[in-house]
Formats: structure tokens, C-alpha cells, sequence
């Protein structure tokens, strides 16, 4: 047996772009056991429900984080639609549905530079950045946002994306699915890539239950399971197939993501496609009473909203459980027993958003 | 090719393609129509009604009904555009340029026009005031429903009844800026 | 569409034998939620098996001490802690106590009403 010591890694280290720090204790070049703490950045932006309507909460929830900003001010205005049992617009519904796979779209580009940069490959981390610096133009472009959008309310959207916006991106996205690919195929057949990637961080399919694993996480160790198949916006009436892996290794979760951005740009087709014509929200009266959860596919897997209301115009709880929040336990299981080495590339391959962990 | 050399094609074509960035301090960037950059007000139209104000998450307007001012932290605002949503008059709406980088906050105050004195209606003082329709003029048009930002009145045309929601009422004056029939007063 | 979902009521002595039968069926720990309600609080556990999404609730007083789930779901510490932190939920034999310094707040359990 060798030596014991342990290490501590972050909250300040070049790999993380936000605070987590992780105790590693290593026994020579081995990690035999990992702990996280977190709590660098808690806001206590879930408390600030009982001071703000839940119409103006909206815009704080939104800025829970600036990755997931938009899924986040859908997931919390769903809920509440599910509290006051209202439908929306059949519009309002597709255009939802657009602007998450392009928040997902934006998300994985963002991830798949930092994988890059995380091993070192610097250039290939500019290209990514360089494509999604494309899809935050057409976000400021539709919604005036490049980060936080907010263009949700309680009951459908407030912005329209008429026919020759709408025309006009799915050219765009067409010529960088073109590029994308290309970029890709690096990812997926570098010498580099897959000699870091490969064999790295196995999480079986069985630890993936146990421990709670969500998203392209849990996808890459084989199951199949995606919480847009629940069916909320309009992703009922969209054709999609799972992705899934069998590797269960850090390659497999970068592969699953890199065909999820395809299928992200195959969705907006058939959203396209299929957009009806019409309102874009319709009036919610009055204050909720009750209580909903309400569950989306984010980029990074499954966020939950429990929203709690009481009749007034504050809310009891709005709780949301973010996808690292449970991704957590699944790292420590794929740090168990890694190189010391690997342990930054270990940590980004969960797609680590801590903002989104501390709220 | 071999897959150490994939990445090379994007190498090489960088070397002979233009660059991906813009030269900032000549080329400046062209923001979008629809980009929200700051919040900007038509003094004249506004109401003091300070709807915007209570609807800011960060509480970076301030209303000031007796002196008529309309004031916004610009470092505190986080261009959400709740305020332009909300703002009964429509006075309020997005401009897409920033307001510019600097070492100390930065506070905007714009003051409106001071009310003229008609001989005959000096401006109320409605704050904590509740509207009250008289029933005998009131022809149950719905138009200080529609038009109330806090949706405490309901009008209910077949039954002839005009409720309030007292503790909704924002004490904003537009319903009774917006009766035709100019049947709502405060008590 | 909307999403149908279970919400069962049990009692907090009956929390640890459901975890197990979730467990058993190969279901995966999807969350925790503490609410403060009057005089004690209300606690969510959501589990998903497949699509199915099954939540069991416990309502508990002040003083009521629940057992941790973490041995059966490794996953569930992380909620343990947040409400114990956060709510002042009296959680027994976690296998990892942060003491009250997961989320490092100065102010001792701000989400208790």
C-alpha cells in the first residue's frame, strides 16, 4: 500500500470555470477517494420567493444560471401553467421548443471547448466557441438577449419569431451543421482526443441508477431515458430517437452529446416545419393555489421545479433541483479509483454547472 | 486521412481565412433590433404610477410621485424588460445600446413636466386612494378593467356590477384616466 | 401533453421500507424537497422509474427525527444536508455530514418560517 495524502482541488483552478472544491485522497497516482463541497457561490435565490410576486420571480429564476437561463424560466412558467390548469398556444408552444434546443445547441458547443481546452487543445476549443458565438447572435437576435433571454411568461411567450427569422436560421444552422461535423469528427477520431477520453471514468449502468445519474451522464452508460419524451412544449409532436451509449466511458458522454447537438438541429427543422400560426400567450388571472412539479430535459439531464402556492401572490416554495446538484454523486463514483491525472477531465465530462448547484 | 492529422485542414484554412473577430475599437458592433440594452423613458407620457418600480426583481427603479421624478440604477437594472411589460401608459420600452462602462454608478433621473393647474382640477394626490365608480354614469364598458396593470377591477356588463380587488389596486389613477364617461373618482 | 405524476402521503417511520421497494425496482433517486410548513415541514422524496414518476411525501413536526436514506440512494446526502442546512430538518446517521457547511451560509437554517 502506498502513501496517503490528500489533495485539494479548486475551488479556484484553471479547468472549472466556476467554484466546487473536491478533497482528493490519493494513494500514489490513485484517487481512492473523492469529497466535494460546494457553497462558493449560494445565493439563496429560492428564499427571495417570499419577497417577489411569482410573476417578477420569473426574472430571478431565470438568473439562476447563464447556460440553462432559458430552460429554467420555462420549467418554473410550466409548472405554474400546470397550477393554474392552463393550455397555451399551440405557437407559443413550438417557439419554446426552438429556443431550447437552441439553448441546448449553444450548451454543448460551450462544453465541447472547454472538454478542448481541458486537455489541452487549445484550437480546437477556439472553434467551438467560434460556432457558438453564432448561435448567441441569433439568440440576441429573436429575444434581444445573448444570455438571459427572458421571453417566457405565465402562459405562452412574448416575443414572435416570424417566417423569415425563422427561415433565415435554419439556413444558418444548415451551413454550421456542415462545419460542425467537421469539428466533430475531430472530437471523435483525434489521436489525442480519444487517447484522453477512451476507457477514462467508466460508470456502469447500474451505478448510473444507484447513484442517481441524469442526462447525457446517464445516456452514455446505456439508458435510455429523456425527459423530453414526457412530452412538455412541443415535443410531443416531434419524431426524436434517444441517444444512448454503451461505453459508459468519458468518450461515450462526449459522443452523446456531440449527436445530441445534430439532433438539436434536426428538431428545429421539424419545429420549423410545423409551427402554426397564432396567439402567443394568453391571459393567467388571478393568484395560483396549489402545488406542481414539473420536470425538463436540460442540457446537462433532468431539472425538477416544485413550485408551492398559497393563494397570494407569493409563493410557499419554488424549489428547482438542477442536474449537477445530482450529477455530484455520480462523479465521486467515477473519481473512485481514476488517475490523478484524469481527474480534471473527469470533472467536465459531468458538465459541471455550480451556479445552477447552489441557486 | 489519419486521425492526427484532422484537425490540420482547420490549421491550414485559418491561416488563409479572414479573422473570426472584429477589430473592436474600428469596427464597432451592429446591436440587433430587437437587443435590450437599456431602459429608456418618454418622461412626458409617464404616469408616476410606479408600477415599473415595484415590478423591478432588482429594485433599480425609483418613483418619486410628488417630486415626478423617474429614476433607474443603471448598474442595477439587469435588462429584464418587466418594467416595459408591465407599464400601463406604455411609456417604457427597451433601447438596443448599452449604457456605457464606468467607475462609479451610474443613476439616471429624468423629471417630468410639472402638472399644469387647470383652474378647475387640481392634480390629486390619489396615493392610497381607492377608485370608486358612480353607478349612475357608468356605462360597464370594461375599459378601466382592460387597462387597470394590477387587474383589481372586474366589470361585469350583463349583471350591471363593477368590483375592485382592493388590496390588487396599485392606486396607479389609469382607470380613471381611461373611463370615457369619466365616472371614477377616489375615495 | 402534460406529464400525470403520483404524490402518496406516508409516514416518516415508513420512509426508509419505500426507498427500499424503490430501490428493489430499479427506480433512480430523482430528488428531495424540504417545504416549511407551519409548524414542522413537509418532505418531497421523488423517485423515477422508466418515465414514471413517483413521489412519496412525509409531514413532519419540528422535532421529528427522520432517517437517512443515504446507505439505500448515495445521492440522497446531498439533499440531507441541503435541508438540513437550509430548514433545520433533523436528519439521522448521514454517512456525510457536511455540519452545516455545504452551502457555507452565516445564518443558521434562513428557509424555516
Amino acid at each position: 500500500m502506498g502513501k496517503r495524502s490528500v489533495v485539494p482541488f479548486g475551488p479556484q483552478h484553471p479547468v472549472l470555470p466556476e467554484p466546487i472544491h473536491i478533497d482528493l485522497v490519493l494513494e500514489d497516482e490513485k484517487v481512492i477517494e473523492a469529497i466535494p463541497s460546494i457553497g462558493y457561490i449560494h445565493r439563496g435565490l429560492e428564499k427571495l420567493i417570499e419577497k417577489r410576486d411569482f410573476n417578477d420571480y420569473l426574472y430571478v429564476i431565470e438568473r439562476i444560471c447563464g447556460i440553462c437561463s432559458y430552460m429554467h424560466g420555462m420549467g418554473y412558467c410550466e409548472a405554474l401553467e400546470r397550477i393554474f390548469d392552463v393550455e397555451i398556444p399551440d405557437r407559443a408552444k413550438y417557439l419554446r421548443t426552438i429556443w431550447c434546443e437552441m439553448s441546448r445547441i449553444h450548451s454543448h458547443l460551450l462544453w465541447l471547448g472547454l472538454l478542448a481546452d481541458a486537455f489541452g487543445f487549445e484550437a480546437l476549443f477556439y472553434q467551438c466557441w467560434r460556432m457558438r458565438e453564432k448561435v448567441l447572435d441569433m439568440f440576441e437576435a429573436s429575444t434581444g438577449g445573448r444570455v438571459i433571454f427572458s421571453v417566457n411568461k405565465i402562459g405562452g411567450v412574448l416575443k414572435d419569431m416570424d417566417k423569415d427569422m425563422l427561415a433565415s436560421f435554419v439556413k444558418e444552422f444548415d451551413a454550421m451543421e456542415d462545419e460542425i461535423r467537421k469539428l466533430c469528427d475531430v472530437f471523435l477520431t483525434d489521436y489525442t482526443v480519444e487517447s484522453r477520453l477512451r476507457k477514462v471514468g467508466i460508470l456502469t449502468k447500474e451505478d448510473a441508477i444507484a447513484t442517481g445519474a441524469v442526462g447525457p451522464m446517464m445516456r452514455a452508460s446505456g439508458i435510455e431515458i429523456d425527459t423530453r419524451k414526457t412530452g412538455y412544449a412541443a415535443y410531443s409532436n416531434i419524431d426524436f430517437k434517444i441517444i444512448t451509449s454503451n461505453d459508459c466511458d468519458s468518450y461515450a458522454r462526449c459522443e452523446v452529446r456531440i449527436k445530441e447537438l445534430f439532433q438539436s438541429f434536426d428538431i428545429i427543422r421539424q419545429a420549423v416545419a410545423q409551427i402554426p400560426d397564432g396567439e402567443l400567450s394568453i391571459a393567467v388571472k388571478g393568484n395560483p393555489d396549489g402545488e406542481a412539479f414539473m420536470r425538463v430535459e436540460q442540457p446537462r439531464g433532468e431539472a425538477i421545479y416544485y413550485v408551492k402556492a398559497n393563494g397570494t401572490k407569493n409563493l410557499d416554495r419554488a424549489r428547482v433541483r438542477t442536474p449537477t446538484f445530482t450529477n455530484l454523486t455520480p462523479l465521486v463514483k467515477i473519481l473512485q479509483g481514476c488517475d490523478y491525472a484524469d481527474v480534471p477531465i473527469l470533472i467536465l465530462t459531468i458538465d459541471p454547472c455550480v451556479s445552477c448547484t447552489e441557486r | 486521412m489519419s486521425g492526427i492529422m484532422k484537425f490540420s485542414r482547420f490549421a491550414i484554412k485559418n491561416l488563409f481565412s479572414k479573422p473570426a473577430t472584429r477589430e473592436y475599437p474600428y469596427v464597432k458592433k451592429e446591436y440587433k433590433e430587437r437587443y435590450r440594452g437599456r431602459v429608456a423613458i418618454d418622461i412626458d407620457d409617464c404616469l408616476f404610477c410606479g408600477l415599473c418600480s415595484r415590478k423591478c426583481p432588482s429594485g433599480a427603479i425609483t418613483v418619486d410621485r410628488n417630486e415626478r421624478t423617474w429614476k433607474i440604477d443603471r448598474m442595477g437594472c439587469v435588462q429584464c424588460a418587466n418594467c416595459v411589460e408591465g407599464c400601463p401608459k406604455k411609456c417604457l420600452h427597451m433601447e438596443n445600446v448599452y449604457t456605457e462602462p464606468d467607475v462609479t454608478k451610474v443613476e439616471d433621473v429624468f423629471k417630468g413636466k410639472p402638472v399644469e393647474k387647470k383652474a378647475e382640477a387640481p392634480a390629486e394626490d390619489i396615493s392610497g386612494k381607492l377608485p370608486k365608480a358612480d353607478l349612475d354614469s357608468c356605462v360597464f364598458c370594461g375599459l378601466c378593467a382592460k387597462n387597470c396593470p394590477a387587474e383589481a377591477i372586474a366589470v361585469d356588463r350583463p349583471n350591471k356590477a363593477w368590483t375592485l380587488t382592493e388590496d390588487m389596486c396599485q392606486h396607479c389613477g389609469v382607470c380613471s384616466e381611461k373611463c370615457p364617461k369619466k365616472c371614477i373618482s377616489f375615495v | 401533453m402534460r406529464e400525470e405524476y403520483e404524490l402518496t402521503v406516508i409516514d416518516s417511520s415508513e420512509l426508509s421500507g419505500y426507498a427500499l421497494k424503490m430501490k428493489r425496482d430499479n427506480a433512480r433517486l430523482v430528488q428531495i424537497c424540504a417545504v416549511s410548513v407551519p409548524g414542522g415541514y413537509e418532505l418531497s422524496y421523488s423517485f423515477a422509474k422508466g418515465y414514471e414518476f413517483i413521489n412519496y411525501r412525509i409531514v413532519i413536526d419540528e422535532d421529528t427525527r427522520i432517517a437517512s436514506i443515504g446507505d439505500i440512494y448515495p445521492s440522497a446526502v446531498f439533499y440531507e444536508n441541503e435541508m438540513k442546512e437550509l430548514f433545520g430538518v433533523k436528519v439521522d446517521s448521514m454517512y456525510l455530514d457536511y455540519n452545516n457547511k455545504l452551502y457555507r451560509i452565516e445564518q443558521e437554517t434562513p428557509f424555516k418560517k
